[in-house]
């Protein structure tokens, strides 16, 4: 058989108006539907709003059960902490691996045809996102120390300066970040939070009881250990050196397996 | 326009797409057809850009899908409606799309009446949607930019008589009004109906390709007897081309050639006609039987 046409069977040929070329679609935009698609279901909307939830309830406890002179902004910041700690990662893996697991990827990829913009625009909402939970969560902290405070007739002690809460909201950033690496790296959602709780609950105490036993490492602990170094943030002493040893375990526990997973994400079949 | 051009893929040492290409011309609704696994699904997820050819190429618009600037304007692609986050309601499924086209907020509204969704039922979470609602969704996402190309994967599948029917007039107004429609099928009689033109493709390779008016055109004479032997022979003896089908006999010549040849021969005969197509259908059995799935009940 061939392809060649039988010329009565071609209709007389209709052609659509031709359309100008639309332009290309821009970032902004892409990072706006982004940041809706992490609202848009009940799962994504209670991930959220539990930032919110969370912080308060963690606020009332402090202001219920921390002794009187327990109650400074510093103990409200760490009993926020927590909780941020454990939920951010999570809304940060959920962001990438749900184009996978609920395969919306095929919708996504195909109207922004390029893998890497979808990426980066989930990284600014996942950051944003990060940065303005943490100022809720900061703020929300200080109402519960004013509270605390009067119910307790007490004074009010700020104890953390804002350089201090900078450095504590870019730490919750790069604990998000690890967890937007693995789901880039896995594409997997129970692996990548798996592997989330792995890296910043469970290395931890090994990589302490390594420390104790082993001399070499307790000197090599803070330039490979993430989470060892990420802790000079929580600790608001921040020298140069703290800064390069943030600098070089983000580059293997971050930027390499980021790389990694980016470069497998654009190699990869959707489907 | 959609150009496909010796398109290859290979998983490991198994080839699902071999040597592809076809051009799916504007104004006219090409069917691929082809038998479970044939590798039609493959071969349009490489036209989008979803999956990496291992060799040759394909083009949309005379662009590789990766250049479109705002794919969603120029190529509407469903190929698989089940693909959808279960937790979001169609609407806020059609309201992504559309912010991403970067769309007037109305559009979603019109596309939701066009494939006659409710607001009821827009308004409920897919994963409540029936097989044929998120059908008509996933077609409702790709008609929403008012692309010039359609690439659809199955479209049919799932829908009631009434919606292949309300499908298979859309597709025809859109082909009638300049567009390019690509759509997949595993059912020869479904395509037979809508498609201009047909590429029919197995384990990969394309079997054959043409007009539907060609493919379908009366080729010789379709012959059914107890007897296939006797009448065998006569045929060689008469030195007529013919060919074994599962049940019959296609013969290269006119029935009354045929019905002579059978005389002489003493065969009776249960059927004599012109084959009308038959050829297709036949080649389209031997394709499905090839893939070894079950015996051909026909
Ligand atoms: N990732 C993969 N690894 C190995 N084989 C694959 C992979 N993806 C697809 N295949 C194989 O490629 C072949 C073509 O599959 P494809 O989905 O394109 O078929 P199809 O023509 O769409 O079939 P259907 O009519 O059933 O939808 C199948 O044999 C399938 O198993
Ligand atoms: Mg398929």
């Amino acid at each position: 058989m061939t392809a060649t046409t039988v010329e009565g069977a071609v209709q007389t040929e209709v052609v659509r108006a031709p359309r100008p070329a639309p332009a290309r679609i821009p970032f902004s935009r892409i990072v706006t539907v982004e940041l809706r698609k992490s609202f848009d279901t009940r799962s994504g909307f209670w991930l959220m709003a539990s930032i919110g939830i969370l912080a308060v309830i963690a606020t009332g406890a402090t202001i219920l059960f921390a002794p009187d002179d327990q109650l400074t902004y510093d103990n409200f910041a760490a009993a926020i902490g927590f909780p941020m700690a454990v939920v951010l990662p999570v809304i940060a893996v959920l962001s990438v691996t749900s184009e996978w697991s609920q395969r919306t990827g095929l919708t996504s990829f195909t109207l922004v045809p390029h893998r890497g913009r979808v990426i980066g625009a989930k990284l600014a909402v996942t950051v944003g996102v990060g940065v303005a939970s943490m100022l809720l969560a900061a703020a929300i902290g200080a109402l519960g120390n004013l509270l605390g405070s009067t119910i307790a007739g007490t004074d009010t002690v700020w104890d953390v300066s804002a350089l201090e809460l900078a450095y504590i909201v870019l730490a919750n950033v790069l604990g998000m970040l690890i967890g937007f690496m693995l789901g880039v790296l896995l594409r997997n959602s129970a692996a990548a939070i798996v592997g989330y709780f792995v890296i910043s609950f469970v290395l931890v105490p090994l990589s302490m009881l390594l420390a104790q036993s082993q001399a070499w490492f307790e000197k090599a602990q803070p330039w490979v250990d993430f989470n060892f170094a990420q802790g000079y943030l929580f600790n608001g002493d921040m020298s140069g050196q703290h800064w390069a040893q943030i600098g070089v375990t983000s580059l293997f526990w971050l930027i390499i397996p980021m790389t990694i997973g980016l470069w497998s994400v654009l190699r990869s079949e959707v489907k | 326009m959609i150009k496909v051009d010796s398109l290859t893929k290979r998983y490991g040492a198994f080839t699902a797409v071999d040597d592809v290409s076809f051009t799916a011309r504007p104004g006219r609704v090409t069917g691929f057809l082809g038998p479970n696994g044939a590798g039609k699904s493959t071969s349009m997820r490489v036209m989008v850009g979803l999956t990496p050819a291992t060799s040759g190429y394909a083009e949309v618009s005379a662009r590789r899908f990766a250049d479109l600037p705002n794919p969603g304007l120029e190529v509407g692609v469903l190929l698989d409606a089940s693909a959808q986050h279960a937790g979001r309601t169609g609407r806020e499924i059609l309201t992504i799309a559309q912010r991403t086209m970067g769309l007037p907020a109305g559009r979603v509204d019109e596309m939701l009446e066009r494939v006659s969704l409710t607001p009821t039922e827009s308004g409920r979470r897919v994963r409540n949607y029936s097989l044929g609602m998120r059908q008509r969704l996933g077609i409702a996402t790709a008609l929403l930019g008012d692309p010039e190309v359609l690439i659809l994967d199955e479209p049919a599948n799932g829908l009631d008589p009434a919606g292949i029917r309300w499908m298979r007039d859309l597709l025809r107004g859109y082909a009638d009004q300049g567009g390019t429609v690509l759509l997949s099928s595993h059912l020869l009689h479904e395509i037979e109906v809508i498609a201009d033109d047909l590429v029919v493709i197995g384990n990969g390779r394309i079997v054959a390709q043409g007009t539907k008016a060609e493919l379908l055109a009366s080729a010789g004479t379709l012959v059914r007897t107890r007897d296939v032997p006797t009448l065998s022979r006569a045929l060689v003896d008469a030195d007529v081309e013919f060919s074994p089908m599962t049940d019959a006999l296609r013969v290269e010549a006119d029935p009354d050639v045929v019905g002579q040849v059978a005389l002489r021969a003493g065969v009776a005969l249960t059927e004599l006609r012109a084959a009308d197509g038959a050829g297709l259908e036949e080649m389209f059995l031997e394709l499905t039987a090839d893939t070894q799935r079950e015996g051909v009940a026909a």
